[in-house]
């Protein structure tokens, strides 16, 4: 199973994400500098001016070094003893509330514009039954399928699907050749039509790559929670649960066991990773 | 039939260089286009998050798939073993190989990172039918190549039924392919269906057919070469058998779609009132591509027409190009069905007719692969003897 860009760790059992490896580790903080520099006598105040220029000189180096380390910790690769999933309780999601698409473009700096070119990780689409007048509205992402077409027509092997059920696209092999969007019936993934600047490091994202929602996947290894359901927890009407498919004790797995649970387009059979209650 | 004597054409009129160079200019617009796209990005085409494949495709798919049917005539000689068809044997397979590179160049210079390819080469999921599309394209180049060394190399001429069945079916696995790049997207309710496969290989043989015709008279009325009535004539009553056979598929194929409810939006959308695409069908696709050929083919008052050959076959390739359109954009413009009898709205355009206008770098680079196609037909016809030096009519004849 290949890994993920940000993947650093197995699992369910957090560890840092790429983006905090390493940070801090080679400088020390200013008044420990200053305590060491205290004791030194003049005459040998170049061989600390040396120091200095070494570590400056060997710093990148070294997080090198760190960043190998933290590699090395990958090759335990995400589990397929979980399944991250997501449920929506629809009932609690508000037309009027989005916090959970400014918080996913927040956290991986994607943007809308509004523009049919611009990239949407996450939609909140406004569904109504035109014959009884039932609406409501959902939001749409990655459905994070157990059988994703994306994954099966991707000619690379870009699309790829983790051991604990993430469906990611590894942007140093993606082509653009855009197979992957024809095939979701989600429509979850964006093809980046120009130049990016000022991207997330945790976020990989460039030009004429296909993207789509990673379930934030670093904040997952770093044992958080995707983005979109802590802010929905903390601003919206908590409609999202997220967690261990497999694991009969996790709120998702318990709730699912109580309520019914629909999945999109459950007729391509596709075993989504996001259900939809009250759909 | 007496022997064939085949010649490379001479390639030093003012004719020949005029051409050669206005087939360079479209092929460089074509590169010119590609170097912005890949520089500035898909923003300067038509192209966008709802409609992600444009006019290259169109251009690309269309080429890809003539390549395959334009290698009919060799298979017809070399595996029906049809003596008449045998001195268009090499001009079949050469154009085969041509237009196979014009669309694949397309398709190539269309990715996001064409600058990738390699890795296109080196990483593969054989789960992907466009990973299996790659294996197929580059076996059809070589079994071509292989097969047209075989029937220009007089000592290795034996094996070119042998050779030439293997790319027979070759050529029908690789527009099976081609279908099946559309037939397999489950997700969209326009495509969908095994029959994509079949009926891909029948456009095959229509395109590539039409495309022959116009490339062998032009070739030999520039030449100078007599081209007889005996085996135009076939050649053209060919090309109708193949339109009308291209119309019953599109008739099988609908009337499957439309006997399912849940596609009867996406084929009221595309036959009765989906604008440009409703158009395309009826008047491009149908009219053009399949009733308007038959009738100057077959029509008493045309008939024995070269004129009604010439129209009748742009008029098979105009029509492609628009089914073409039809089923690349009109079957990504009819929006995805994620709540299947709701009606949905977003930001993301869900639920709405997806607009797509195709930009002039889309164009350039679409007509840049159709003139590199020609280019190396152009080029192949003036250093090997792919042409035989006549086909009047005494000469095609069975003795």
């Amino acid at each position: 199973m290949r890994k993920s860009p940000g993947e650093n760790s197995t699992a369910g059992k957090p560890r840092r994400g790429r983006g905090e490896v390493g940070e801090g580790r080679n400088l020390g903080q200013p008044a420990e500098r200053g305590r060491a520099e205290a004791g030194i006598d003049e005459g040998r105040r170049w061989l600390v001016g040396a120091a200095a220029v070494s570590a400056l000189v060997l710093a990148p180096g070294v997080s090198l070094i760190a960043y190998a380390e933290a590699a090395g910790r990958r090759a335990a690769g995400a589990s397929s003893k979980t399944r991250w999933g997501l449920l929506i309780d629809t009932t609690k999601c508000k037309a009027s509330c989005s916090v959970c698409v400014a918080a996913c473009s927040s956290y991986n700096g994607w943007k809308n514009e509004g523009r049919p070119t611009d990239p949407q990780w996450i939609r909140k689409v406004q569904v109504s039954d035109p014959k009884t007048g039932f609406s409501r509205s959902v939001p749409v992402m990655c459905q994070h399928c157990g059988n994703a077409p994306c994954v099966e027509v991707c000619p690379t092997g870009a699309s790829f699907k983790r051991a604990d059920g993430i469906v990611l696209v590894d942007r140093h092999i993606c082509i653009g050749c855009r197979f992957c969007m024809m095939a979701c019936p989600y429509k979850a993934r964006s093809f980046i039509s120009e130049n990016l600047t000022n991207q997330k490091p945790w976020a990989p994202r460039g030009k004429g790559t296909v993207e789509g929602c990673t379930l934030c996947v670093p904040r997952i290894d770093a044992g958080k929670i995707p983005a979109c359901v802590e802010a929905c927890s903390r601003e919206g009407g908590g409609a999202m649960t997220f967690g261990n498919l497999k694991d009969p004790q996790s709120a998702i797995r318990r709730a699912l066991a109580e309520y019914p649970a629909a999945q999109l387009r459950a007729d391509l059979m596709l075993d989504p990773g996001v259900r939809y209650r009250g759909l | 039939m007496s022997a064939i004597h085949y010649r490379e054409i001479e390639g030093q009129s003012a004719g020949f260089w005029a051409l050669a160079a206005l087939l360079t200019a479209f092929m460089a617009a074509g590169l010119t286009a590609a170097y912005f796209m890949a520089h500035i990005g898909h923003i300067i085409t038509g192209m966008t998050n709802q409609v992600v494949w444009g006019m290259p495709h169109v251009f690309a798919v269309f080429l890809i798939v003539a390549a395959s049917g334009a290698l009919n005539t060799a298979s017809i000689a070399s595996v029906f073993a049809r003596v008449a068809y045998k001195p268009l044997a090499r001009l079949s397979g050469l154009l085969a190989i041509a237009l196979l590179l014009g669309g694949l160049a397309i398709l190539v210079l269309d990715l996001g990172r064409p600058d990738r390819l390699g890795l296109a080469m080196t990483h593969y999921n054989f789960r992907s039918i466009f990973a299996w599309n790659i294996f197929l394209y580059t076996g059809f180049l070589a079994l071509t190549g292989w097969y047209l060394w075989v029937m220009m190399e007089r000592r290795l001429n034996r094996y070119t039924r042998v050779v030439g069945t293997a790319a027979f079916l070759w050529r029908l696995i690789l527009t099976t392919g081609t279908g099946s790049i559309f037939g397999f997207l489950v997700a969209r309710q326009p495509y969908d269906e095994a029959i994509m496969a079949p009926m891909f290989i029948v456009m095959s043989l229509s395109f590539g057919l039409a495309i022959f015709i116009l490339v062998l008279m032009a070739a030999f009325k520039g030449t100078g070469r007599p081209l007889g009535d005996e085996i135009l004539m076939r050649l053209k009553n060919l090309l109708g058998v193949f339109a009308a056979a291209v119309l019953y598929f599109l008739l099988a194929f609908h009337l499957t779609k439309l006997y399912e409810a849940k596609f009867r939006g996406a084929e009221a959308f595309l036959l009765w009132n989906g604008g440009i695409y409703t158009f395309l069908f009826w008047f491009g696709a149908v009219l053009l591509g399949g009733v308007l050929p038959m009738l100057l083919f077959w029509l008493p008052q045309t008939r024995r027409s070269r004129a009604a050959v010439v129209w009748g076959s742009a008029s098979v390739l105009v029509g492609g190009l628009a089914l073409m359109y039809d089923i690349i954009i009109g079957g990504q413009a009819w929006p995805l069905s994620i709540f299947p009898g709701m009606h949905v709205s977003s930001s993301f355009y869900d639920g709405v007719v997806n607009f797509y206008a195709p930009s002039l770098p889309e164009f350039a680079l679409g007509l840049g692969g159709c003139a590199l196609a020609l280019f190396i037909a152009l080029f192949a016809l003036k250093l090997l003897p792919f042409l035989p030096e006549t086909l009047a009519d005494e000469k095609v004849r069975p003795k």
